[in-house]
Formats: structure tokens, C-alpha cells, sequence
């Protein structure tokens, strides 16, 4: 092994049924670095760590760790711990009901002579380890009476005292505000010039370009490359995460919009926000428009949505729906107002699993109706059959329950829901993620096939070129906060500049 | 900050012992007649309760891990059963006898920890289960009323009255009788229990696992916790105290029949929420218990005193206490989640 | 095999062949005994009413069959159960028949008020007992058998109080009415068969049951749908506690009495089990009426079975709580992981070898 390297990973691969989701990944973490990971949902970053971490297993390739001789493989995290791989996850893993002392122990506490817990030398020990890491805390108060960042601080102590040549950090930062995340970076800086080598991966530019000395990209389950930081700038990044080559964008223009200014307005939201989520933002849609709402993962496209739509109450400002000022209470009021949602997380929040397909199609269309009004069976035989036939589902029969579907076929499932409700304006949240090419153009087409009839679409999609195919607007988000809409010059070039924000020149 | 994040469970405790104190002092004003301010009547909430605070240990430990074990009551029947057919009718020593029942309280809080720890079946199903079948073997063993007086050893040492040292508390009662206050053996027994449990949950390694188990599941198991042997070991430790409870209890009423301590479980349970354990997991301690056993015991004092009224009237008192504590529960951890 | 497997994978396999098995256990009883060997089925009519070991089931069973409606209802929307059930019964009954003989008073001829604002009022104590527990568990986020537990001890210790302690007889035929026969058949058939038609009518004409569901299976998911989740937990709870003062009115009216203490003793437990033996997960989601009503008669089945067998009623419970145990442990994912994994290695060494 060269010298100064704690951990090589080798032509990783790995499949989930029916997806490749590592091919041939390879990884290099060096003594005293920061090394960010990155790529887009579905790109591998978590299935590679969870490879190292022993909670997924990896079909071939090899680790190796310093220090210990021969490919190593882990079976759970305890025994990657073991061998010196601590991870530190976004929520974190520790016991919010005992005291910092002992979360810092647990498992390997102190013993007396008779056997008992020798709380005395706990309590020393742990004030030197938080004085070490600088951590003015009292160790002996319960963890739930510090904030997040100090939890994730302790947590990472824990992990550090553990004796980690390796410390993963999996998105420690999205719960954290700005002043808390740098705190989190002095510590990191020190355990840097400690010799530690931390895996850190986030979906924040600017914290990767402020702590990060090298940069590893992964695409759908390829290595893109490892770059060092300085020799890949922001624009850089983010078109290597999305997959395309900066210089090249250009050259692709879409076809030009109409434009639909003179529409009548359908949405009109002043200063909607989501405590922790997304600061107040204004958002107007137009009939018969396809606005796309773009950005990072974790930007705030998806909660901007969701506090259009009432799943999340707003705590500030007015919306106005076709002229009239209205309060959203609850996704059903959203429904009478002729909206409707399709959610990322499929499997939270979209499908019914145990229920038929036909079923869950119907599902929006009945609580519009209420409990009274049941569809005659007839009836929902009828609308589950158009929907399969239109959307192309493929299903053993309109009964199949809906978890025995493939993923991009629930997916259609549930878009077939929502325009069973024949609504105004549909809220898309990744429709096409997991989906195949052609099911993707459907999608696509379907889309402004729906803007022609004069609904309104707000489309989230985390690949810019089938937003630029079917959007005539995009809303760009950042770190919780909506900066700007792009109306002219619609390109990719342009998109991604704007979604990498400050300093992309 | 930390003043105020001195949070919501010193809060819970401090409004049970403030409940028992107001509910105390009411008993003392209201019945003083009736000797409700003699030390006595404080003892004697411990001499009937004995059983009680030995089954609020072990529901603690459970409830620490975020379980429930509503078989309480009814093992305690099962208990007193074996032990009255056992020194009455069959003639076995009593201290075997007693061995024999621990024993078979461990073997069900076995059975009952391998279905809630290795299985993941739900707790309540699970010591529902175990509350039937442990009524339902009461009444497999004998449907009688029986009665413990022929077993010498064990009458004497239930006998017992061990006086409260140096007249502390003596009175002389109407018939000018110099009356000292004492206690019985089996509240020895139990305030026993009550001290080894608050250590080993204070001290010893099994003891925090609970915390941390109720903590949060998750986090104890990836930080390298057995949480199924550590959820099995906390049923074990609640029915072998259950079954020390139920000879305190059998040592006190000296009687076994089928409908013995029927809604035992609800005290048990309402002493550790009142007490100050998280229904939830991971919060409370004995300390809390013993105040809530306390404040069960005199609720069905005062009933008891009062002469008048019917003795439902102190489980429905009892169910309301626990109603309003879990609310509390309820709307403390709302704001907690509110607060972030 | 595989038809084995799709035959056991049938809805209603699990009560049906409960159902079976108690039936054979009975022949061969029977048979063992002496006796004609399917006296079991045999009915008669005897003093003008129907008379048989099935009847009996039939009537018996009728508590637990109203129970497992809104049983049935509450496990599948709240995946928890409403052990409750019987205190409320016996709250319901005492409230009745306090309020048709006055307070105080233990035995009593004359109705105080009209039989039927009695027994509408036993039935609101149910709904409200319902309500009672439903906003705990809806609005409250209390896990649902920590709720129920307050009622469980409460109810029967209310309903001792407002009987004053005292077991009420109301001594006037037209309080037997929900407990003896119409006609040839017993009065409790019909009532069940009412409660069942009806709930299977509301469950057909609305969308209650989608609703249910799918509140069961994914809350959040349910609730982008457009679906008040915490409307329906409670609706479910009333509807649960609504069945209770309807079992606690046929259960008082059977002995024409309220005994606070007795009535629906360990109903709760028949309830829980009648869902389980129907093929319900006990961990929500889906659900099956007609399932969870056979399984009601499967555990009267059971007890009338142990009863002829001459297993006492106080000793039937060790039997019903094992039988709960297994059907619990078996759906238990830990133990159909198991299986799986042992079938898999099967197939791998068939496949090797």
C-alpha cells in the first residue's frame, strides 16, 4: 500500500435487484485529509459507504485498510469499528436520553474493582476527550439538552476515541445552521492535522469548497473521477455529478417557449416558508405552464412543493389560487383547489404497498369524493383500466397489489392517481427517477401534453435536460432558499451556473 | 440553557412528590380523627403496598426499554395459588416453595422476554397472553378460596413486627394502650428490592442497557448493544420481581383464590408512570416508582378511611392519575419535537 | 406443493380451517364418548325454540362476533388493539339498567323510563367510552393499548359505582328481549347477524374500508392521498366502543342483571383472538370482516368445546392465550424470515444435489 494512504477500495461492484448500483468503483483516502464524496440521488455515494461499512455486502473488489494486512471485509459496523471505520450519520446515532458521558462509554465503560460502573473515571475521561476536541460542555447532562451540532460533535468524539484511522461523515450538516457547521469544520480541521482521514458527504457546494482538499464523484454507479480541489471548480462539479462535459452544454439549445406571461395567473404565493425546511419564498405559476424547480438535492425544490401543496404548513405569507386568497390546512383542502402531488419518496409517501393497483389509483379520486361517495366498482374498474392502458403499466392484472410492481411502474401508478383527479395543477417530485428511457419521454410528453389541455405543472427533476425539454421556467433553489427564476437562455450551461451559485466564473 | 433543559422529567418527578405530599397533608387534615396522622398509617401504606413496590420495580425495568408487562397481576394470583396449595395442601417447606415460585417466575418472564426480544412480537400481545394464561393456571391449580395458617414457618415470619426503634412515632390508642409502630418482614423484603434495583439501574452495565435499549433501539444496537438479550433480560427481571412480590403480597393477605389482585397491572404501570417513566422508554428510575406506589397506596387509604365510599372509587382514581400523567407524557414530548 | 401453498394462501384459510379442526374435535369426542358422532351438528326444536350444540355456538358467540366488528376496524386502522372491550360492555349494561331501575336500587319490576332510552343510552356510553379512547390514541399519539388500559381498569370500577356496588336485576320481561329467542331463534343470533349485515353494508357502500386501510398501511402516504388519518383512527375507536355497548346490552340482557364484575370478563381477549384467528395481522393494515366473524365462532367453538370437554370456563383462558401466542408468532416477521431462509436452503440443496 503507498505511503500516507489509510484505505484503497478496489473495483467495487454491487447489485440491487434489477439495478447495477456500484460498477467497478474505486477509492483512495489519504492520511490527513478531508475527502468529499459526491454525486446526485442514486449516484452509489451511500451503497459505497454502506460496502465499506459492512452493512451492504459488495460482490467483488477489495478493501484494503492500513495496518491491516490483506483484503478486508466487514459484516456489520461494529466490525468495521473495529477495524478503526467509525461512521457519524445525518441523524445521529446515539442515545439522546443518557448523558454525554456515557454516550461517549456506552458498550465499554469503565468498570470498578467490585464490576460496577465507575462513573468517576467516566466523567474525568470524558471531559478530557471534549477538552481535547475543544467542547466547553458539561459531560454528565443528558445529549438531549445540546443542539444537534454539539450531538454531532459528541458523536464524532465518540467515533475519534475509538481510535478511527477512518471517520465517515454521511451528511452531518443538513440539520445544521450555518454558525453550528462551522463549528463542525474547526473540529474536522483539527482531527485533519490529527492524521485522520474523513470521508465527508454532503449535497452543500459551498461546505465542500470550504473544508474539502479532494473531491471523488460518482454517476450512476461509476467513478466519474477523483479530482484534487483546486483543479475542479464549482461549474465543474456540478456537471460532472449530472454527467456532462461543461464545454459541450452549450451547444445543446431548447426549442423555443411560448410564453405565458398573459396567462391568467393560477398560483400566486407570497412569503411561503417551513420552519428549518425553506425560508419565505414568492412563487407565482400561469395556466398552462411547466415551471421547473431546480437545484441540488436538499436545496428545497422538494419542500417548496410540499408547502404549496399544504403537506407541510407554511408559517408566514398568502397564497392565492385562481384570484382568491386561501389557507392550506391539509393536502385535502390542496385537492379541492384542484392540486395534487406526487411525491419523491415513493415508498413513504406515495404508494399504498398492500393495496391492489386498481386501488391505488382510485384512492385520490375517492377522498376528493368523501367516505359517502363510493365509486361503484364498475366505475373504478373503468378509471384503474384507462390509466394502465394510458400510462403503459405493466401489471399482472388490475389487482396485483402494488408492491409487486417494479419501481418505475408504481411510479405511473401513482401519476395515474393524480390525473384521475383530473387536477389544475400537478406538483411532479422526480417523476422519472428509476424509470427507464422511453417511460422517461412518455413522462416528458405527457407532461406537456397536460400543459396544452391549460393545467399547471411545477416539474422537480434532479436531470436538468428533461427540465429544459419541457419547462418554459425554472425556479433555481440553494441551501433552502429559492435565488432566482431563469426565464431567458434557457441551457444547460446557464441552469447549472445558477445552480452552483457564488463564485462559478 | 442547561437550566432550562433541566428538562421535563425532573419536572414530572417533582409533581409526583408534591402530588403525594398535598394528598398526604388533605388525608392528615381530613381524617385526623381517624388517626390518619399517626405513623402508622404511613406504615401501613408500606405494609399493604409491600407487593405492589416490588412489581413497580420490575414493570420500571421494563418500561425502561420501551415495553409493558400487563401479566402482573395475574402471576401474582398464580403465585400465591402455588404457595398456598404448596405449604397448605402438599405440605413442601415454605422456603422451598418460595424457591419454587421465583423459579417459575423466571422461567415465564423467559418465555415472555424470548416472544417480545427474539420474535419482535408487540409487548402487550405478548403479556396479554401471559396474563390469561397465568389467571387461567391459577384456576388449574385450585378454583378454591384458601386460606395460609397451618404453615407454620411461613405464618411466623409473616408475623413478624419489627418496631420502630427508640418509640419514634408511639402513641397510646383509646384503650390507653402504648401502641409502637412497626412494620413486617416483607416490607423489608421489598424496600430491599427497591434499593438493589436503583442500583443496578445506577450501576451495573445490564442497568444502563436499559436506558440505552429504550433510548433509542437503533443507536444501542449500532453502538454494539445486544438489544434482543438485553429486552429478554428486563422480562426475566420484571417476573422474578413479580414473583418476590407475590409472596410479599401472600405473606400480607395470607389468602389465594383465582380473582386475586385482579387490575394489579394497572397500579403497577399507573406507580411507574406516575412515577415518572417514559411510557416510551428510556426515562425514569425506581425512586420515581416508590413515590408513585406511595401515592397508589394512599389513594385507597383515604378510600378506605372515608368508610363511605364504594372501593372503586380508588382504581378509578387510580386510572384517572395514570390518564392525566400519560397526557402529560403526551404533551411534554409534543413540545419537545414542537421546541425543534 | 404449490397447490398446498395457494390453498394456504387463501384469505379465509386460517378461520375456516380453525373452524374445521374444532369441528372434527368435536366428532371425535363424540365418537370417543360413545355418543352419536355428529351430535355436534344435530338441531332440534325443544319447547318451541332451536336447540343444539350449534345454536348454542351460534348464540353464545354472539358478544364476541359484535366485539370483532369494531375490533377488527381498530387493529386495521390504529395496528393496535382495544383491550377495553369488555369493561366497556359491563359499563355500558350497568348504565342501562341504572337508568330502567333507578339508582340504588338492586332489583327492580317496573321500568323507571322507556326500555329504549335505556338501552340508546348503554350504546352512547359505548360511543363515548369509544371517543374517550380514539382522541387518546388519534390525537394524542398514545400508543393504542396504553390508552385502552385506562378504561380497562376505569369502566368496570364506573360502572360498579353507578350500580352502587350492587348487582341491578331488572325483573321485567321486556328487558330479556336482546336475550332470549324471537320466535324459534335466539334473540343474540339476530342482533350479530344485524351488527355484521349492517357494518358489511357500510363497508360495501362507502369507502370506509379503503380508507381504513390505507390508513393502516401508510399513514403519510394516506395523508398526500387527501385522508384525515386521525378521523378515521377515532371514527374506527367509536365504532369499536358503539360494538362493546351493543355486546354489554346482550350480555346484561341474557341474565336480565348488570353484574359489573362479570359481564365481559375476558371478553377482550376473545376479541383480540377472534381478529387474529381471522386472518388479520394484529399489525394493521389489511383487513377482513367476514375472516375475523368466523374466527368470533371459532373461539366460541372453542370454549363450548372445552366446556363439553369439561375444561372449566376459568381454565379455558390458558388454551385461548396460547393459541394467540402461536398465530402472533408465526406472523412474526423474525419467523417468517426464518422459513424463508430454511425453504431457500432447501431449494439451493435441491438444486446442488
Amino acid at each position: 500500500m503507498e505511503k500516507n494512504v489509510v484505505l484503497t477500495m478496489r473495483g467495487i461492484s454491487m447489485t440491487f435487484p434489477g439495478v447495477k448500483a456500484l460498477d467497478n468503483v474505486d477509492f483512495t483516502l489519504r492520511k490527513g485529509e478531508i475527502h468529499a464524496l459526491m454525486g446526485e440521488n442514486g449516484a452509489g455515494k451511500s451503497t459505497l459507504i454502506k460496502c465499506l461499512t459492512g452493512i451492504n455486502a459488495f460482490e467483488s473488489g477489495e478493501i484494503h485498510v492500513d495496518g491491516i494486512s490483506g483484503p478486508v471485509v466487514n459484516h456489520s459496523t461494529l466490525d468495521a469499528q473495529k477495524k478503526g471505520i467509525s461512521t457519524v450519520y445525518q441523524e445521529v446515532n446515539l442515545c439522546p436520553n443518557l448523558s454525554v458521558a456515557e454516550n461517549l462509554f456506552i458498550g465499554r465503560e469503565p468498570k470498578t474493582r467490585i464490576g460496577t460502573i465507575d462513573w468517576k473515571t467516566m466523567t474525568k475521561k470524558s471531559q478530557k476527550i471534549m477538552k481535547d476536541l475543544s467542547i466547553d460542555i458539561d459531560v454528565t447532562q443528558n445529549l438531549e439538552n445540546y443542539s444537534l451540532a454539539i450531538q454531532q460533535m459528541i458523536a464524532i468524539a465518540r467515533a475519534v476515541d475509538m481510535e478511527s484511522k477512518v471517520l465517515i461523515l454521511d451528511e452531518p450538516t443538513s440539520s445544521l445552521d450555518d454558525n453550528e457547521v462551522e463549528k463542525l469544520f474547526v473540529l474536522m480541521r483539527r482531527l485533519r492535522a490529527q492524521g485522520v482521514g474523513i470521508i465527508f458527504v454532503t449535497h452543500f457546494l459551498e461546505q465542500v469548497y470550504a473544508v474539502c482538499d479532494r473531491i471523488t464523484v460518482l454517476r450512476n454507479g461509476q467513478l466519474v473521477g477523483e479530482y484534487p480541489i483546486e483543479e475542479l471548480p464549482r461549474v465543474k462539479l456540478v456537471a460532472a455529478m449530472m454527467g456532462k462535459d461543461f464545454d459541450d452544454l452549450a451547444a445543446i439549445k431548447t426549442e423555443d417557449k411560448t410564453d405565458y406571461s398573459k396567462a391568467p395567473l393560477y398560483i400566486e404565493a407570497k412569503g411561503l416558508s417551513h420552519k428549518g425546511t425553506i425560508k419565505p419564498f414568492d412563487f407565482e405559476i400561469h395556466k398552462g405552464e411547466v415551471v421547473g424547480l431546480t437545484g441540488l438535492l436538499g436545496s428545497g425544490r422538494t419542500e417548496l412543493a410540499r408547502v404549496l401543496y399544504g403537506a407541510d404548513k407554511t408559517q408566514s405569507g398568502t397564497m392565492k389560487v385562481n384570484g382568491k386568497e386561501v389557507k392550506i390546512n391539509a393536502p385535502i383542502e390542496a385537492m379541492n383547489l384542484g392540486m395534487g402531488l406526487l411525491p419523491d419518496d415513493r415508498k413513504a409517501e406515495g404508494i399504498i404497498q398492500d393495496l391492489s393497483v386498481r386501488e391505488n389509483i382510485i384512492l385520490a379520486l375517492q377522498a376528493k369524493r368523501g367516505v359517502f361517495k363510493l365509486l361503484p366498482m364498475s366505475k373504478q374498474i373503468e378509471i384503474a383500466d384507462k390509466y394502465i392502458e394510458l400510462l403503459q403499466i405493466k401489471t399482472a392484472s388490475r389487482e396485483t397489489l402494488i408492491k409487486q410492481l417494479s419501481g418505475g411502474n408504481q411510479q405511473k401508478v401513482i401519476l395515474g392517481r393524480w390525473l384521475a383527479t383530473d387536477p389544475e395543477f400537478l406538483i411532479l417530485d422526480e417523476p422519472t427517477r428509476g424509470i427507464d428511457v422511453g417511460t422517461k419521454t412518455e413522462i416528458q410528453k405527457l407532461v406537456l401534453k397536460l400543459a396544452k389541455e391549460g393545467k399547471s405543472i411545477i416539474f422537480i427533476s434532479s436531470e436538468i435536460e428533461e427540465m429544459l425539454r419541457t419547462c418554459s421556467r425554472m425556479a433555481v433553489l440553494r441551501d433552502g432558499q429559492k435565488v432566482g427564476e431563469i426565464t431567458e437562455d434557457l441551457t444547460q450551461q446557464h441552469v447549472m451556473a445558477e445552480i452552483a451559485g457564488g463564485g462559478s466564473k | 440553557m442547561k437550566k432550562k433543559s433541566r428538562n421535563s422529567n425532573t419536572v414530572l418527578l417533582f409533581i409526583t412528590i408534591a402530588l403525594f405530599v398535598v394528598m398526604y397533608a388533605v388525608g392528615c387534615i381530613v381524617y385526623k380523627d381517624k388517626g390518619f396522622t399517626h405513623l402508622q398509617t404511613f406504615l401501613n401504606i408500606l405494609i399493604n403496598n409491600s407487593g405492589l413496590l416490588c412489581v413497580a420495580c420490575g414493570m420500571t425495568c421494563v418500561m425502561l426499554t420501551g415495553g409493558i408487562d400487563i401479566s402482573v397481576g395475574s402471576l401474582i394470583a398464580l403465585d400465591c395459588m402455588l404457595l398456598a396449595v404448596g405449604m397448605e395442601q402438599v405440605g413442601i417447606h415454605p422456603v422451598l416453595m418460595c424457591l419454587i415460585v421465583l423459579a417459575i417466575g423466571i422461567l415465564f418472564g423467559a418465555v415472555q422476554g424470548f416472544f417480545v426480544g427474539y420474535l419482535g412480537i408487540q409487548p402487550f400481545i405478548v403479556t396479554m397472553a401471559g396474563m390469561f394464561f397465568a389467571r387461567g393456571m391459577t384456576a388449574v391449580i385450585s378454583t378454591a378460596q384458601l386460606s395460609i395458617n397451618k404453615a407454620t414457618f411461613f405464618v411466623n415470619m409473616a408475623n413478624i413486627k419489627l418496631e420502630v426503634p427508640f418509640g419514634i412515632g408511639a402513641y397510646t390508642n383509646r384503650k390507653g394502650k402504648l401502641q409502637v409502630p412497626y412494620i413486617r418482614l416483607h416490607v423489608v423484603i421489598a424496600l430491599l428490592v427497591l434499593l438493589v434495583i436503583f442500583l443496578v439501574l445506577r450501576y451495573t452495565k445490564f442497568g444502563r442497557n436499559l436506558y440505552a435499549v429504550g433510548g433509542n433501539e437503533v443507536s444501542a444496537a449500532m453502538m454494539g448493544l445486544n438489544v434482543k438479550k438485553t429486552k429478554m433480560q428486563a422480562y426475566i427481571l420484571a417476573s422474578f420481581l413479580c414473583s418476590i412480590g407475590g409472596i410479599c403480597y401472600c405473606m400480607n393477605a395470607m389468602a389465594a383464590s383465582v380473582t386475586q389482585a385482579t387490575g394489579f397491572e394497572m397500579d403497577a404501570i399507573a406507580s411507574s408512570v406516575i412515577g415518572g417513566t417514559l411510557l416510551t422508554g428510556g426515562v425514569g428510575n425506581v425512586i420515581g416508582s416508590f413515590f408513585g406506589v406511595l401515592i397508589t397506596g394512599t389513594i385507597s387509604t383515604l378510600v378506605k378511611t372515608n368508610g363511605k365510599l364504594l372501593s372503586s372509587w380508588s382504581s378509578i382514581a387510580v386510572a384517572a392519575l395514570l390518564c392525566f400523567f400519560i397526557v402529560l407524557q403526551s404533551v411534554f414530548a409534543l413540545m419537545k419535537k414542537r421546541a425543534k | 406443493m404449490s397447490k398446498l401453498k395457494k390453498l394456504t394462501g387463501r384469505t379465509l384459510f386460517l378461520p375456516i380451517f380453525c373452524m374445521l379442526l374444532v369441528m372434527c374435535a368435536n366428532i371425535i369426542y363424540d365418537a370417543a364418548c360413545g355418543n352419536f358422532a355428529l351430535n355436534f351438528f344435530t338441531i332440534s326444536i325443544q319447547n318451541g325454540v332451536l336447540y343444539g350444540r350449534l345454536i348454542d355456538i351460534l348464540n353464545r358467540g354472539s358478544e364476541i362476533a359484535i366485539l370483532a366488528v369494531g375490533m377488527t376496524l381498530v387493529v386495521s386502522a390504529s395496528a393496535g388493539t382495544d383491550i377495553s372491550v369488555g369493561s366497556v360492555m359491563s359499563l355500558a349494561a350497568s348504565f342501562c339498567c341504572m337508568l330502567l331501575a333507578g339508582f340504588g336500587v338492586s332489583s327492580t319490576n317496573e321500568l323507571q323510563m322507556p326500555l329504549i332510552v335505556g338501552l340508546l343510552a348503554g350504546v352512547l356510553m359505548g360511543c363515548l367510552c369509544g371517543t374517550f379512547n380514539g382522541f387518546l390514541v388519534a390525537y394524542l399519539d398514545i400508543q393504542p393499548m396504553v390508552a385502552t388500559l385506562i378504561l380497562y381498569s376505569a369502566a368496570r370500577a364506573i360502572g360498579l359505582l353507578l350500580c352502587n356496588n350492587l348487582i341491578v336485576y331488572i325483573r321485567n320481561d321486556s328487558y330479556a328481549v336482546l336475550g332470549k329467542f324471537i320466535g324459534p331463534v335466539p334473540t343474540p343470533i339476530l342482533v350479530a347477524a344485524a351488527c355484521v349485515i349492517i357494518a358489511l353494508i357500510v363497508l360495501k357502500k362507502t369507502a370506509l374500508g379503503l380508507y381504513i386501510q390505507s390508513v393502516g398501511i401508510n399513514k403519510r402516504a394516506s395523508r398526500i392521498a387527501g385522508l384525515n388519518s386521525r378521523k378515521i383512527i377515532l371514527m374506527c375507536y367509536i365504532v369499536c366502543g358503539l360494538c362493546a355497548g351493543i355486546a354489554g346490552l346482550v350480555n346484561s340482557s341474557r341474565i336480565t342483571s348488570a353484574d359489573s364484575n362479570n359481564i365481559g370478563l375476558s371478553y377482550e381477549l376473545d376479541a383480540i383472538l377472534a381478529v387474529a384467528l381471522g386472518g388479520n395481522s394484529l399489525g394493521g393494515g389489511k383487513f377482513n370482516l367476514i375472516g375475523s366473524i368466523i374466527g368470533a365462532y371459532t373461539i366460541q367453538a372453542i370454549t363450548t368445546t372445552l366446556l363439553a370437554v369439561g375444561v372449566s370456563t376459568d381454565v379455558a383462558p390458558v388454551y385461548k392465550a396460547i393459541i394467540v401466542i402461536i398465530i402472533v408468532a408465526v406472523q412474526a416477521p423474525a419467523v417468517k424470515d426464518y422459513f424463508s431462509r430454511q425453504s431457500a436452503k432447501r431449494a439451493a440443496a435441491k438444486a446442488r444435489g
